[in-house]
């Protein structure tokens, strides 16, 4: 007998409690960045196409509707963990096998070897090549977010990919990198 | 100037203070010793003879683990961080408790408490405090078989007999620990604390218990001296900068206050501030284990209202709680809530307040 | 109810938080009179000392310059021009390792004296009161004047505030070990600096000047006293000695207890700090006319044999100054610019001193000893009761070494002053210090690439958006220019653009799958009425791509028989010298090409990439079946084709005869 009112009451106090909970979870509801606003803050921007799709945005939104968090090597594996984190899945590493922390690096168009065909200008998605047919082409570097999208397309091979210079603004304080240590 | 001299890098501040880890820890250590030595004047050899057992314990557990996760044995055990949490679980145990009770315990302290959650400055919980916990739960006969002071101990046993109590659990003329502890009544004779707590659901007033043998009126008999010389170690210590008075002055002035509330209201069953402040482990917690840097709080306003919950909890465990003596029990509670109340007390950074 | 003047007149003091109290060592220098030096025999000057932007170099290698003459003007805010510290002549202007921790190259201008140490012609103004408040402060941009005690704020900068002061606050305090420079100066030349202050006081005319000086210094405090007993604005505090007392902020809340708010200079609220040598520079460079070319610099450390406090003009070497002081290096030894608590060790003795040195120390292993063993933090928090900024230095800690730089933030890491006090005090020897500076360039570097990252979404929306936009007028224009086909004239499109399509010699996948897109498109003609002007496009460049080889490959020929002649002009040579590289990346790519052909195929067959690779060899597979069918589509129109037609703009004409 003691068993059956043991259960009623524990059976109706979860009823109650659920019902609140159910009530405060609609009333409550906290209007949130749309998800794939939220992803699409995460990655990295450079628009380069690696993971398959023609952009970052396309791929927040299939991440959104579901894809691997693990395609996009510029991110390196910190986007994938803050993706894995956002979208609740394992932080699986990335595809391909990429350097842990992916160095910066920047096109640079090799000026006595361009021939002004314009087809790196076309290829490169945010417009960070300057010049116009049969005129010199140069990388913008601050608008350069180093996709390397243009490398292929150039007919006479004048890109490289080099890293960026360290300058005493941006030194991350690595003793060790220091070669210099006479004393005369 | 010789060519083949090479320059060294360095970052700054290239100057340091010289108050190491390991002198920290020495100091505290050289500062338990006057209150071992009146412990082990009152109660035996048998309090000398835990500590050695816990130091040696300890160190080799270490040196275990170190191997093992691969670091560096020496320097690490040079920090004295392993010996001082042996000896303060040596102190808070009976003296003549069997040599197995003094090993788990030391063994769980810094394998299981200290290195598995990390190893120094890890831990979360008072290491010394969660292994006395585990042997009272564990085994509550051999914890709680104290013997009194010298002075009213039916047998005097020598350093060779108290030893081999603690190895065989008998002496050599056949007494088991339990007999030692018995009066010329046949009495069993227990601590001040918890011939109180007997006393009173017996029904004996305050008063009446501390007229016992046990105490000298007012306080617990070699208890009393006991509390005293660690108080006087703590004073030092905080006079040399190891350890900061808040968290000693606010157990203290916690517990003072409560026992002061206490008897106003039913002064039968609740004993004054004196007798709280000088009986069983307050002082030795007060400046000694809750002073543990890694599981205390962190902030300076911090560690005054932890060290004012602990004051709280030690008394209420007294008054009203299952066990006589409650410092360990009210540390390792406080202990889990230190990053709460780090959380709430972070000190307001310069330019952040308000603007005059 | 006290004014805080009231208050600060009648002696009241406030307190800093936190602060330690390392060992002085001044004894070695503080009583010895400062030293000229015997001139360099090579002086580098780099043309940034200071925070903000280089002027431009007004001199070029080669050219004789006298002492005080400007090498660089300044053409920008922020921008402070240096001068040749001696006569001489300038030997380069090239980047060299600067004065700063990670000796990275800056441009520096490399001066070799004549020894004859002339002076410029010099412009003293013997009564600035005279002059315009504009032209005292260009006065003190162009004789080159930075904060001196280690900032480098740009003075000229700091004494055009637009904002009432109340408080000009001297900072003659010298809070960190080993350092005397600060004190010998008071000492030896306080009439000057209170020439300084005076300019100052008739720029920004403050309520009162406070001349803040630790009590460790009774000399420099009796002389000061001396200097300014004329002037009634002048208060001279002497502070307990306690680093860092010296901070600008901290300083601030000794002597009038207020704070700086958060991000903001002390401009702000009311009090502008200046470094008693800033202002002996500016009383220097107002009465005399002198720009700034040399400072008062101490050299200490035991291993030393003569340690002092020295003249050094701007750009010597350390190596200069150590000499005169009779270095004696040891094993491990350190040179450190700057003093033991916030200066940085060189990797070289040929390291120029700049305007902000305001000490060299070769300490020896027994006052300094070399810290390498960091262990693990116990809590202790002796580091947040050493820090004069009320942080918590240990949770900074554990944040850092996490990479956690959203609770950094939160913790306020960048009101930290990186004076080292925590670092000091710290029982475990962690280098709390390192931690925070590279946590805090690793911040700056995230934000500005989270700028970068908006910017380049924006660009790259743009770009689309331009591209539909062109893609409908080109459409657009189409429709109004193309009248419908009939039917006959559509099957023989279909005809002509099949034949151009087998006419390929090569299978590359591009015109695969163009192969592939004209086959849909062949099959959708029949409802369309306007043929598709993209396809022409891609035609058209592919042609072009022929012919380009074909042309290349006769090019070739000529090259290879002609290779003993010289090319007859330079337009011939450059056209064979691009033809060639066109051809090598051509080569490089076919290579890639034809070995990836097979993923291409698949990459463009699924719009997702297959990684594994069974997967990419069956998508080839299947790729290479389409093609082979389209191929034989193709062939069999082929076979009912007409001649080809040229279609398109004139556009296609004129590019065909250039190809030509």
């Amino acid at each position: 007998m003691i068993l059956i009112y043991a259960l009623i009451a524990l059976g109706s106090l979860a009823l109650i409690f659920g019902l609140i909970l159910g009530f405060a979870g609609v009333r409550f509801k906290v209007d949130s960045n749309p998800i794939v606003d939220q992803v699409d803050e995460i990655l990295p921007q450079t628009q380069c196409g690696q993971c398959g799709y023609p952009g970052c945005r396309p791929y927040a939104e299939a991440i959104a509707n579901g894809d691997d968090v693990n395609k996009c090597p510029p991110g390196g594996d910190a986007t994938v963990k803050k993706l894995a984190d956002l979208m609740g899945v394992e932080a699986t590493p990335l595809a391909g096998g990429e350097a842990q922390e992916p160095i910066k690096t920047v096109a640079y168009i090799r000026e006595d070897e361009c021939i002004g065909c314009t087809k790196c200008i076309q290829a490169c998605p945010v417009d960070a090549i300057l010049g116009a047919t049969r005129q010199m082409h140069t990388v913008l570097i601050d608008e350069c977010t180093g996709c390397d999208l243009c490398v292929e397309p150039c007919p006479v091979d004048c890109i490289d990919m080099l890293p960026l210079k360290t300058t005493t603004q941006n030194w991350k304080w690595n003793l060790e990198s220091i070669s210099v240590k006479q004393i005369d | 100037m010789k060519a083949s001299t090479q320059l060294n890098m360095s970052s700054s501040p290239h100057s340091h203070s010289q108050k190491t880890l390991s002198s920290v820890m020495m100091t505290v250590l050289l500062a338990c010793i006057p209150g071992i030595l009146v412990q082990t004047y009152f109660f035996g050899y048998g309090v000398l003879l835990q500590c050695i057992i816990a130091l040696i314990t300890a160190v080799v557990a270490e040196s275990l683990v170190l191997k093992l996760r691969n670091r560096p044995i020496v320097p690490t055990l040079k920090d004295n961080s392993a010996v001082l949490t042996g000896l303060l679980l040596a102190l808070s145990i009976p003296p003549l408790a069997p040599w197995w009770i003094i090993v788990i315990g030391t063994l769980f302290a810094i394998l299981i408490v200290k290195q598995l959650y990390g190893g120094l400055g890890f831990n979360l919980f008072n290491p010394a405090m969660a292994g006395y916990i585990l042997l009272l739960i564990s085994f509550p006969v051999q914890m709680t078989s104290w013997l009194p002071v010298n002075s009213l101990q039916q047998y005097s046993l020598s350093f060779f007999e108290q030893l081999q109590v603690i190895f065989t659990g008998f002496t050599s003329d056949g007494f088991s620990v339990n007999q030692l502890r018995m009066n010329l009544d046949g009495i069993t004779m227990a601590t001040p604390l918890d011939t109180l707590k007997t006393d009173i659901t017996k029904g004996l007033t305050v008063t009446e218990s501390l007229t016992g043998d046990v105490f000298n009126g007012f306080a617990g008999k070699g208890w009393l001296w006991v509390n005293i010389t660690f108080m006087l170690s703590g004073l030092y210590l905080i006079k040399t900068k190891i350890i900061n008075w808040h968290i000693p002055i606010a157990i203290l002035s916690s517990l003072a206050f409560c026992s002061i509330l206490g008897p106003l209201f039913s002064p039968d069953i609740h004993a004054g501030p004196v007798f709280h402040l000088v009986s069983g482990a307050t002082m030795l917690g007060a400046f000694f284990i809750a002073t543990d840097p890694v599981s205390a709080a962190t902030t300076n306003k911090g560690r005054l209202i932890y060290g004012a919950f602990i004051g709280l909890f030690i008394y209420i465990i007294r008054a009203y709680g299952g066990y006589p003596d409650a410092v360990a029990f009210a540390v390792l509670l406080m202990n889990m809530a230190v990053p709460l109340i780090d959380y709430y007390t972070k000190p307001i950074t310069y330019g952040h307040g308000k603007i005059q | 109810m006290e004014s805080l003047l009231e208050q600060i007149e009648r002696g009241m003091l406030w307190q800093a938080p936190g602060g330690v109290h390392p060992p002085g060592h001044k004894a070695l220098t503080e009583s010895i009179a400062i030293s000229q030096l015997p001139i360099p025999e090579k002086l580098i000057v780099p043309i940034k000392q200071h925070i903000g932007v280089h002027g431009k170099v007004l001199i070029e290698s080669g050219q004789f310059v006298l002492k005080g003459q400007a090498l660089t003007a300044p053409n920008q805010p922020w921008s402070v021009p240096v001068h040749a510290p001696t006569s001489g002549t300038i030997v380069a202007i090239q980047a060299m390792p600067s004065a700063h921790p990670s000796a990275l190259e800056e441009i520096s201008i490399i001066l070799s004296p004549d020894g004859k140490d002339t002076w410029c012609d010099l412009f003293p103004i013997s009564d600035y009161a005279s002059l315009d408040y504009e032209e005292i402060i260009q006065k003190i941009q162009m004789a080159g004047i930075c904060g001196m005690g280690g900032a480098g704020f740009p003075a000229y900068v700091k004494s055009q505030t637009d904002k009432k002061i109340e408080f000009l606050i001297v900072n003659g305090v010298e809070c960190e070990p080993y350092i005397t420079a600060d004190d010998r100066l008071m000492q030896e030349h306080a009439d000057e600096i209170i020439h300084g202050i005076s300019v100052l006081n008739h720029l920004l005319k403050p309520e009162k000047i406070l001349i803040a000086i630790e009590n460790d210094k009774p000399l420099a405090i009796k002389s000061m006293q001396r200097a300014s007993e004329s002037f009634e604005n002048i208060l001279v505090k002497t502070i307990p000695t306690k680093y860092p007392s010296g901070g600008e902020k901290q300083l601030i809340q000794i002597l009038t207890n207020k704070e700086v708010p958060t991000r903001k200079i002390p401009a702000d609220i009311g009090i502008l700090v200046q470094n008693v040598g800033t202002l002996f520079a500016i009383g220097e460079a107002i009465h005399k006319g002198k720009p700034l070319i040399e400072r008062v610099i101490t050299v200490t450390g035991k291993t030393l044999n003569k340690p002092k406090n020295v003249w050094a003009l701007i750009g010597s070497e350390v190596k200069h100054l150590l000499d005169n002081c009779d270095f004696e290096p040891q094993a491990q030894q350190r040179v450190i610019m700057g003093g033991p608590m916030m200066g940085f060790t060189l990797p070289s003795v040929r390291i120029p001193v700049v305007k902000t040195t305001n000490c060299i120390l070769a300490p020896n292993q027994i006052e300094l000893p070399f810290n390498d063993n960091e262990q693990a933090c116990i809590r202790c928090s002796a580091c947040a009761d050493a820090c004069p900024a009320s942080l918590l230095p240990q949770q900074l800690q554990w944040f850092a070494k996490a990479k956690e730089y959203d609770k950094l933030e939160d913790h306020n890491l960048f009101d930290c002053i990186e004076c080292g006090a925590c670092n000091y005090v710290c029982p475990s020897e962690i280098p709390l210090v390192q931690y925070y500076r590279v946590a805090k360039a690793q911040i700056k570097e995230q934000q500005e690439e989270q700028i970068k990252a908006q910017r380049a979404k924006e660009r790259f929306e743009i770009r689309n958006q331009r591209l539909e936009r062109e893609k409908e007028e080109r459409l657009n224009r189409h429709k109004k220019i193309a009248k419908p086909k009939t039917a006959d004239e559509q099957t023989k499109i279909a005809q002509a653009m099949a034949k151009v399509t087998t006419n390929q010699s090569d299978k590359s996948a591009v015109s695969a799958a163009i192969a592939r897109a004209k086959a849909k498109k062949l099959q959708n003609q029949n409802s369309e009425t306007l043929p598709d002007n993209t396809e022409v496009a891609i035609k058209r460049a592919q042609r072009k791509e022929k012919a380009r080889l074909y042309r290349e490959e006769k090019q070739k020929e000529t090259l290879d028989s002609d290779n003993n002649q010289a090319p007859s002009s330079e337009t011939d040579d450059k056209k064979s010298a691009v033809a060639a590289a066109v051809a090598r990346a051509k080569a490089k790519k076919l290579a890639k090409q034809s070995e990836s052909d097979t993923n291409k195929d698949s990459r463009e067959v699924e719009s997702t990439q297959a990684e594994d690779p069974r997967k990419a060899a069956v998508a080839a597979a299947v790729a290479r079946a389409k093609a082979k069918k389209l191929a034989k589509q193709s062939e069999s129109e082929k076979n009912e084709g007409s001649s080809q037609v040229e279609l398109g703009t004139s556009d296609d004409k004129k590019d065909s005869k250039d190809n030509n």
